[in-house]
Formats: C-alpha cells, sequence, structure tokens
C-alpha cells in the first residue's frame, strides 16, 4: 500500500546553493538557517521516502512568458537541471515517475484540473536546493519525482483557494496509486520577500508566522487573502507560498504532527523557513 | 479588493505601493526585453551580450525605453518598460550584481545599508 510519510517544506533562495558550494554553512550569517536541516535529514533518513511530489515554481529555466502554464506536471523518465545564468552550479538530474505522473495527471483531469504535462521538464534552483539540503553529499537522489509546477511569475497566477484544491486534487491520486512506495510531499519557496521595486527588501515576519501556524491544522485560512492581498503581505516573490498551500493540500486529511521548524530572518532578501509536518502515528 | 483588480487597466492595475505588479500588460510590454535576458541562460549569449550589448540588444528588439534602461543600467527603469526580476536576475548577473545589490539600486541605498536593513528586519521583535 502506498504510505504518505508526510510533507517537507523549505525556502529555495539561490543563495543558499552558493553558501553550499562555498562550504559556508556554518559561518554566523548562514547558520542559523542550516540549523533547521539536521533534524529534516533524520527524519528522512527514518523514513526513507521512494517518491517525492515537488509544488515549485520556474525561475525562467524551462518556461518562458511565450507559453506560461498556470499548473504543470512532470510526466518525464528524466528532469534535468541547467544553467540559469547566474552561476549556480549545475545540479544533479532527478530520476521521474511517469506512471505515478500520468495517474496524478489523469486524477487532476478527472477532477477538473486541466493541467499542462510535460514529458520534457528542465528543472531549476527551486527544486535542487530543497533536494541539496535534504540529501547533501549524496551520489544519486535517493528519490524518484513528480514535479508540479505553479505559476506564480506572470499575473493572473492562480488563486490560494484553487491551489490548496489543486493540492487536495494530488491527495485523491496519491491514495489511491497501487504500489508499495512511500511518499513524501514537498513545497518549496518563500516566505515573505520581495526582489523588486521600491519596495525591495520586504518582510513581513507576522504574516509569516501566521502562515506557519496555520498550515497543518487550518490550511484553509491561508486561502481567504486574495493573491494581490497575499503580495500585499508577503512580497512580490513571498507569493511562491502557493507552492506550501498546494502541497499542503496534497497532504489531505491525513492527521499531521510538526516534527521540525526552523524560520530565520534574513537569508539574502529572504524570510527563510523550513518544515516538516509528519504523519501522526 | 479581490484579486480581479489586478487585471484592471488604469491605476487599479498597480495598488500595491513600490510594487509593479507582472500583470499581462506589463508581460506584454516587456516581452523583448525578458527574451533576451531569458537567452542569457546559454553562456553563449551571455558573452555575444558582453561582446557587443548594441548589437545582442538590437537583435531581441528592445524598444527605445528598453535600450535606455539597460545601457544605464537602470534596473526600475527596466521593470517600468515590463521587465520581470526572474529574467532581469540573469542579466544583472552579468554584470555581477547580486539580488541584494539590486534590491540597493533600487531603494538607492548602498548595498550595505540594503543588508542592514534587511539584518535589522531579522532582530525587529527577536527571532520569531
Amino acid at each position: 500500500m502506498t504510505e504518505l510519510i508526510g510533507g517537507y517544506f523549505t525556502s529555495h533562495v539561490p543563495a543558499i546553493g552558493g553558501a553550499i558550494a562555498k562550504g559556508m554553512q556554518n559561518e554566523p550569517y548562514w547558520k542559523p538557517f542550516f540549523d533547521g536541516f539536521p533534524p529534516i535529514r533524520k527524519w528522512l533518513g527514518e523514513k526513507k521516502p521512494d517518491v517525492a511530489i515537488v509544488f515549485y515554481n520556474d525561475h525562467g529555466l524551462n518556461f518562458f512568458l511565450d507559453k506560461m502554464p498556470t499548473f504543470a506536471v512532470g510526466a518525464a523518465h528524466e528532469y534535468r537541471n541547467a544553467d540559469e545564468g547566474w552561476g549556480l552550479p549545475v545540479y544533479k538530474s532527478f530520476r521521474g515517475d511517469p506512471a505515478l505522473s500520468w495517474h496524478i495527471i489523469e486524477t487532476l483531469v478527472a477532477s477538473e484540473f486541466d493541467v499542462t504535462t510535460c514529458q520534457e521538464m528542465l528543472v531549476d534552483h527551486a527544486m535542487s536546493i530543497p533536494f541539496e539540503l535534504a540529501w547533501p553529499d549524496v551520489a544519486e537522489w535517493p528519490v524518484r519525482i513528480v514535479p508540479i509546477a505553479i505559476n506564480t511569475v506572470q499575473h493572473p497566477l492562480p488563486s490560494a483557494k484553487r491551489c490548496l484544491a489543486l493540492g487536495r486534487a494530488v491527495n485523491k491520486a496519491l491514495t489511491s496509486w497501487k504500489s508499495d512506495d512511500r511518499i513524501v510531499v514537498i513545497g518549496t519557496g518563500g516566505l515573505s520577500h520581495q526582489l523588486d521595486g521600491p519596495r525591495a527588501g520586504f518582510i513581513n515576519k507576522e504574516y509569516d508566522r501566521f502562515c506557519l501556524d496555520n498550515l497543518a491544522a487550518n490550511p484553509d485560512a491561508l486561502t481567504k487573502d486574495s493573491i494581490l492581498r497575499i503580495v500585499e503581505l508577503a512580497g512580490t516573490q513571498g507569493v511562491e507560498i502557493l507552492n506550501w498551500i498546494a502541497a499542503r493540500g496534497a497532504l489531505g486529511d491525513l492527521a499531521l504532527k510538526k516534527r521540525t521548524e526552523n524560520y530565520h530572518v534574513p537569508i539574502s532578501n529572504t524570510a527563510a523557513a523550513s518544515l516538516v509536518l509528519e504523519r501522526a502515528a | 479588493m479581490g484579486a480581479s483588480a489586478a487585471t484592471k487597466q488604469g491605476a487599479a492595475d498597480q495598488p500595491i505601493p513600490g510594487t509593479t505588479l507582472f500583470t499581462g500588460t506589463m508581460a506584454e510590454r516587456g516581452y523583448a526585453l525578458n527574451a533576451m535576458c531569458y537567452s542569457f541562460n546559454d553562456a553563449k549569449n551571455r558573452q555575444a551580450f558582453i561582446d557587443d550589448e548594441e548589437g545582442y540588444c538590437a537583435r531581441f528588439h528592445l524598444t527605445p525605453g528598453q535600450r535606455r534602461a539597460v545601457a544605464e543600467k537602470d534596473v526600475l527603469g527596466m521593470i517600468a518598460e515590463g521587465g520581470n526580476i526572474y529574467y532581469l536576475a540573469k542579466l544583472a548577473g552579468i554584470w555581477g550584481l547580486n539580488v541584494q545589490d539590486v534590491g540597493a539600486l533600487q531603494t538607492g541605498m548602498s548595498v550595505y545599508d540594503f543588508k542592514a536593513m534587511l539584518l535589522a528586519q531579522g532582530k525587529e521583535g527577536g527571532k520569531s
């Protein structure tokens, strides 16, 4: 029987990749952030997931504005990372799980989520950095992935309510999937930050706290705000909280407990967070 | 105010102070500039831009406003001309600027002060 072990959530700030490449994890600036990860690695080491369903957003590696899907589901055998243009190392490739991808796609479309499907899909730092943080120093990733990309770039963005519903439809697919696999759901990005405009550097600890406190038990609380209001509260890129909301939806009505949480301001321009919600008993 | 307000024309299109929502209007305005920046995923193209900025911008049919903003490394100008920060970051990378440098440029602060502002937000009210 397929087992859903819980959710792992983390920021995916590119500078984290730079810090890893330079071995700066224990420097005073970085340590408070990296200290969030040993408990997450321990959890993953205990649960040994086989597959990760990853909700993330592309930053102009795979998708350009010529074709910008609102929701895109990968259905590839392999997903490669590539040069993003500003100096991060090119990260290892990921193995896919096409059978599960198509099962998710079929379930989503049957649930009236008419997603874009991708048999070729580059994945950017929003995929690679959470994996580098969770499984450092492995020769190959110990899990296969199903990437689900949400447009957080070009407005109109899907509403938080719609993203939660998307996640819940993914949960229907996971709970009806016949396998012996253990599945972890991953949501990447956030928390509050804004890179562009005179408001660059905007951070909102109060809103971040609200999100961290409600994600497990009351995710619908995060869907009351319009996208415009979320941008106002979380910053233009803080809207990546949509990935967390969708990932939370994919955990369905699983009884969850907070295994570990870390929140630190700032990493680069961002309020950085990591969180594990595990299946309770 | 509903999310739909973001798609209406006029002032309601950009209701958050200091913030340009990357709407359809902006995406259309910025297409050429963002297309050029997207090309910088390829190292060969980054080099081609460095070797001949004028010619490279012409190849992508930048508007005069976009061309001026790029020539002057005017980040707010590029955003006003429809540039999206995710794509502009690739151009900033060519110039050796990270997002904190870009933040400083946009807020009129020194990089030192911009970083200090971020650190101060971490300390405010203690670690939450």
